[in-house]
């Protein structure tokens, strides 16, 4: 089934492509070969592997921290209430403002795209990850007190398995939510990377080259869900009947 | 094993919305002698969770004390919850192992979950238990620690009859083996006459000790269903104070 319906995409392309026959929208065999030139040549893996090197960076540090301040947050009323106002606040900035911001306050240098990734997909894992630690068992927690668990053992055995899926949602909508902000990021500040490379192909209205970079895009994300995730989720709910 | 002394003076909820504060202990006290198996009986909603959660230093917002022995301190605890509360993403023996001391080896688990039938299943996540099994994961979970006293709140609610005999039974062999102190809440007068070397009835909230007496029933007689039942008979004929109760 997933097979037919790839190539029904393909044919809709290609009747489209022979129907408007013009440079806004070549083929599927033209992006095929666009897509071969630009791997042979070294040039897509070289800025995919700089963009998935940024991508991989910055998710690490929002996760971290975001599941670290989430926690904190929601086993804390009192800082909850606080933090709660800042939180609001960066949730709502522009992604755009951040990646200026931190362009003109720090320069245009990699630790100052890095940080205005972070900045953008930091608030979304602490309030995915406070939400989860709210609703965390007491039950639980209790048990685990009664029969004296180190707080190391209870954040391991007690806590992190009940708030595997909250980190999962955020893994999975923080990947997607990068991916669109670092290509902005490069676009804007950076000499290498796919967003640098697009911008590229938008001042020569090389459409080929566009989609031929967004393909190998698409193959990466299907390619961690698929290698990475996927078998994560298996592995941590094997428990479940 | 030292004895445990459990004084308190009270223990109140505070005031929520349109629920004023509620008294829920006064003045209890309660003597408990090493390796005795003591059935706390009471109305429910009278407060028996709450004073095994005070024992278990889980509620700390009361006005008393518990000693143990000479010492002022909270006794090493098993506690054997109203619901199993495993954790569902460990196995059988890993829910185990997880409560040991440092200093304890996890061979100790093994003569446990034989004793308690239960061998087989180590290796099964708790899911797939039924929940006769893992109240037994439960109790062997309790003993493992090898704690100066174990609390018990209504461990065998909501099981069949037969499944219930079955793991009170087991719950017996095992304490037999290894006495412990045990503090076991119940409203079941049947149960505690089976179960306990003395009982003590509480009144509703604020929970008191109403009367605290010694069942004189030989253990080898327990399973006989008339003796227990004999035995309560003659309870409500002899103290009409503890009648409401039952």
């Amino acid at each position: 089934m997933p097979a037919l319906s790839l190539l029904v995409f393909l044919a809709v392309w290609q009747g489209l492509a022979v129907y408007l026959n013009n440079n806004t929208l070549p083929a599927p065999e033209t992006v095929a070969k666009v897509f071969w030139q630009a791997c042979v040549t070294g040039q897509l893996p070289f800025h995919l592997g700089v963009t998935l090197l940024r991508l991989v960076v910055s998710f690490s540090i929002a996760m971290l921290l975001g599941c670290a301040i989430g926690i904190v947050l929601g086993r804390n009323k009192k800082l909850d209430a606080f933090f709660d106002n800042w939180l609001v606040i960066f949730l709502n900035v522009p992604a755009l403002v951040t990646i200026i911001l931190c362009y003109v306050w720090f320069g245009l240098i990699e630790s100052a795209a890095i940080l205005a990734v972070v900045i953008n997909k930091l608030p979304n894992v602490i309030v995915t990850i406070r939400e989860g630690t709210r609703t965390l068992d007491q039950d639980l927690l209790d048990m685990a007190r009664c029969f004296n668990f180190s707080r190391r053992k209870t954040l391991v055995h007690v806590i992190w398995p009940q708030l595997h899926p909250f980190v999962m949602g955020a893994t999975r909508s923080g990947l997607a939510l990068i991916w669109k902000i670092i290509l902005v990021v490069e676009l804007l500040g950076r000499s290498n990377g796919m967003g640098y490379q697009l911008h590229l192909f938008f001042q020569l209205f090389d459409v080929s080259s566009i989609l031929a970079y967004t393909i190998a895009f698409v193959a990466v994300i299907q390619m961690i869900e698929l290698l990475i995730l996927k078998p994560l989720d298996k592995k941590s709910l094997r428990w479940r009947r | 094993m030292s004895d445990i002394q459990i004084n308190i003076h009270s223990k109140t909820y505070p005031a929520i919305g349109q629920a004023g504060h509620h008294a829920a202990i006064a003045d209890l006290k309660l003597s408990l002698k090493s390796g005795e198996f003591i059935c706390l009986v009471g109305p429910s909603g009278c407060g028996k969770t709450t004073l095994l959660n005070i024992i278990a230093n889980l509620d700390k917002d009361y006005e008393g004390e518990i000693r143990v022995g000479q010492h002022q301190s909270h006794p090493k605890i098993g506690y054997i919850f109203q619901n199993p509360r495993l954790l569902p993403w460990r196995t059988v023996r890993e829910n185990i192992e997880l409560v040991l001391g440092s200093d304890q080896s996890p061979d100790v688990i093994d003569p446990l979950l034989e004793v308690m039938q239960l061998t087989q299943s180590q290796h099964v996540y708790p899911e797939r238990l039924s929940l006769g099994m893992s109240r037994r994961v439960s109790i062997i979970r309790a003993f493992a620690v090898d704690p100066e006293i174990l609390l018990m709140d209504e461990p065998f609610v909501s099981l069949d009859a037969p499944t219930a005999r079955q793991v009170r039974e087991l719950l017996l062999k095992l304490w037999q083996e290894r006495p412990h102190t045990v503090l076991f809440v119940t409203h079941d007068l049947r149960e505690a006459i089976a179960l306990a070397d003395r009982l003590i009835f509480l009144s509703a909230a604020p929970m008191t000790v109403i009367s605290e007496i010694t069942v004189p029933v030989p253990r080898a007689e327990r399973n006989d269903e008339k003796a227990i039942e004999a035995f309560r008979q003659q309870l409500i004929n002899d103290y009409p104070e503890i009648k409401q109760l039952l």
